[in-house]
């Protein structure tokens, strides 16, 4: 068991374009099954063996495809989510950076009532180690286990990944939920995952500054979840109404401050890493300590 | 991206949400033509990307033409310093010439994205012409807001609620209505982060102006519109941000002496906590992207080495599947060539982690190589204590 993605899951790509086929390649060496790939006008052709349809409804039929994996360029990527999931897609995951704010408000309306859940957009993707990959992190530093991650970053989740393996605490799935404003999924879909999964035991929350999803997450996490999270945030440092690389992590008029998310995770019980270098430290104290 | 004021009225006057008359000048003697059409008594408003403009003495009213070039005269060529720009603060090239207008009644009224909703939210208030965040903080009850549903857009009873709750009544009250209709088809046509009036007045014969104009297009959205990004004032921006935005890497000039080249934001940030930490000052916060190539790589270096106040350099490149030795290789190609003695600690892992490491032993640069992020910023403060 694991949430989302398991070693059953079908993917089609969309957008197998120079990035979406290399990538594409990885989750397969990783052991993935790529059962398709989308790009309008290069249907009936193949790349490297996968092979392509115009319209992702076609890729579903042909390839009884469940999971799209999205890396469509900005311009035509809300198209995209809509399209998978009008094909009956069940889990979209966008890799796609840039998408612009209008697009995603119009996305997320629509999907209002849609049996498909959408993760990302600008996200790293899902990975159930030993399973299946569906996204762009690097897999080699995973390992199977029962801790779940779920973060708003990239490769700050490799980071906190490669220190759980080191400490040997494997992940049973760890999520990538994207930097931006408007996301698909936030933490509170994943933490009810993670709480109704056998496999996953704890669960390590990576947040950063911009909005209030770290504040809803703790309130959530002090009211629902029968297990241990620790949490990390990031972005202390960062300066007012800068906008720092992410689009979603900008502090504005005073909110949306790392120290505020830290004092209200920890005001409702969850223990926060003070530094990015000591983060499986403190998912292991809150172990040691139930 | 930010519009400068006079852009964000040119905008509004296209969308009928109504302005004071008005044009922009770049020198003295355009002031002063505009301000003789005005009829003399005007007000002076330096073009800068920043707000408090007015108790840094960037807005000025004068009463007669002769006045105004001997104000603008002050003003063009200056640097404005206001709680919004920074120590260094922002050069004047341009100024706004508009009418003095007898103020009634001052109001707040902005649309921005609401994240919670995922939806555009337009907000007013009663209390205009002070800080709006001061206001959401101590008297919240006095912002009203509605959200609006993205199929249906935004209905005329909902800018009517807003425009009663803001105690317009009668005629002023349907032009409030037309106002907020106008502004939001721009805020949705122009793709725009936030739109903020801020006063919105009534004047004493009966209209409704926008005083204020601040307009935020969302950058990811640039592509739809060629022309506004021409209006982009690169003088309002950091020069090295603005290098790195050529190249697409997100660079935020900060004020310590360690240099920071990281990949992906989320990582870029932690770098700078764990920086800070073990007691050091970060230079920058800079985001090279999560996959990012040789030359990338090179480019980062170089923006990082322009800033003077840089005094060592900490790499943390978290590769994965981007390969470290191309790594290696883009900081040798930046660093080589300018002869470049700054201490730098590299932290890399990832494919080829060892090659890389090899080739920068090897580069004749003072680099340390370290494994893990807390050993890496524990080291470039030592060195540079």
């Amino acid at each position: 068991m694991a949430i989302l993605i398991d070693q059953d899951s079908r993917i089609v790509v969309q957008g197998l374009g120079r990035s979406g086929l290399f990538h594409a390649q990885r989750c397969r060496e990783y052991g993935s099954s790529i059962v398709a790939g989308v790009t309008p006008g290069k249907g009936g052709t193949y790349s490297d063996g996968i092979p392509v349809f115009d319209t992702v409804a076609e890729a579903v039929k042909h390839g009884a495809a469940n999971v799209s994996m999205i890396f469509v360029p900005p311009p035509a990527a809300a198209d995209a989510i809509l399209e998978a999931a009008s094909a009956g897609i069940e889990l979209a995951v966008c890799i796609t950076e840039g998408i612009p704010v209008r697009d995603m408000v119009q996305v997320k309306q629509a999907l209002q009532g849609s049996a498909m859940r959408l993760i990302g957009p600008n996200c790293p993707g899902v990975i159930t180690p030993g399973q299946c990959k569906v996204g762009i992190m690097p897999g080699d530093i995973h390992r199977p286990g029962s801790v779940g991650v779920v973060s708003r970053s990239g490769t700050l989740t490799y980071e906190a990944v490669q220190q759980l393996s080191d400490a040997g605490l494997g992940q049973s799935t760890c999520v990538g939920i994207g930097g931006d404003a408007i996301i698909g999924s936030g933490f509170i879909d994943m933490l009810e995952l993670f709480n109704d999964d056998p496999a996953t035991e704890s669960v390590f929350l990576i947040g950063e500054i911009g909005g209030s999803a770290e504040e809803e997450a703790a309130a959530w996490i002090q009211r629902h979840m029968r297990k241990p999270v620790a949490a990390f945030i990031a972005g202390v440092t960062a300066p007012p109404g800068k906008r720092m690389g992410h689009a979603g992590a900008i502090v504005s008029g005073g909110k949306g401050r790392a120290v505020d998310k830290i004092a209200t995770l920890q005001g409702c019980g969850i223990q926060v890493a003070t530094s990015p270098a000591r983060m499986a430290e403190a998912l292991l104290e809150t172990l040691n300590r139930r | 991206m930010n519009l400068h004021e006079y852009q964000a009225k040119e905008l509004f006057r296209l969308y009928g949400v109504p302005v004071p008359r008005g044009n922009v000048a770049a020198s003295a003697g355009e002031a002063q033509r505009l301000a003789e059409d005005l009829g003399g008594t005007s007000v002076l408003k330096a073009q800068v990307y920043a707000g408090g403009r007015g108790k840094a003495g960037g807005v000025r009213l004068v009463k007669t033409s002769a006045e105004a070039a001997e104000v603008a005269m002050s003003l063009l060529g200056s640097t404005l310093i206001t709680p919004q720009t920074g120590p260094g603060g922002l050069p004047v090239a341009c100024l706004l010439v508009e009418e003095a207008v007898a103020i009634e009644g001052e109001f707040y009224l902005s649309i921005t994205l609401d994240r919670v909703a995922s939806r555009y939210c337009l907000m007013a208030s009663a209390a205009g012409g002070v800080d709006i965040e001061e206001t959401a903080r101590c008297a919240p009850e006095k912002i009203h807001r509605q959200l609006i549903d993205p199929c249906l857009g935004l209905r005329s009873f909902q800018a009517r609620h807003l425009a009663l709750a803001l105690g317009l009544r009668g005629s002023v009250c349907e032009a409030a209505v037309e106002l907020m209709l106008n502004l939001y088809r721009l805020f949705l046509d122009k793709d725009c982060s936030q739109v903020e009036i801020n006063p919105l007045v009534t004047t004493a014969d009966g209209q409704l102006l926008a005083m204020d104009a601040k307009i935020n297009l969302d950058d990811n959205a640039l592509f739809r519109h060629p022309q506004e990004q021409e209006l982009l004032d690169h003088s309002q921006l950091d020069p090295l941000e603005v290098q790195a935005g050529r190249f697409d890497i997100a660079y935020i000039k900060m004020s310590g002496r360690i240099g920071c080249l990281v990949n992906g934001a989320g990582l870029a940030m932690a770098t700078l906590d764990v920086l800070q930490e073990c007691g050091g000052r970060p230079a920058n916060f800079l985001d090279v992207g999560g996959g990012a190539s040789r030359e990338k790589v090179a480019e980062a270096f170089r923006i990082i080495l322009q800033d003077r106040e840089v005094k060592g350099v900490f790499v943390n490149i978290f590769g994965g599947i981007m390969r470290c030795d191309i790594v290696a290789q883009g900081i040798i190609d930046a660093a080589v060539p300018v002869s470049c003695r700054l201490p730098i600690v590299v932290r890399m892992a990832g494919a080829q982690v060892d090659v890389g490491k090899a080739l920068l032993a090897s580069s004749g640069l003072n680099v340390t190589c370290v494994d893990g992020l807390g050993d890496g910023a524990t080291r470039i403060v030592e060195l540079l204590a």
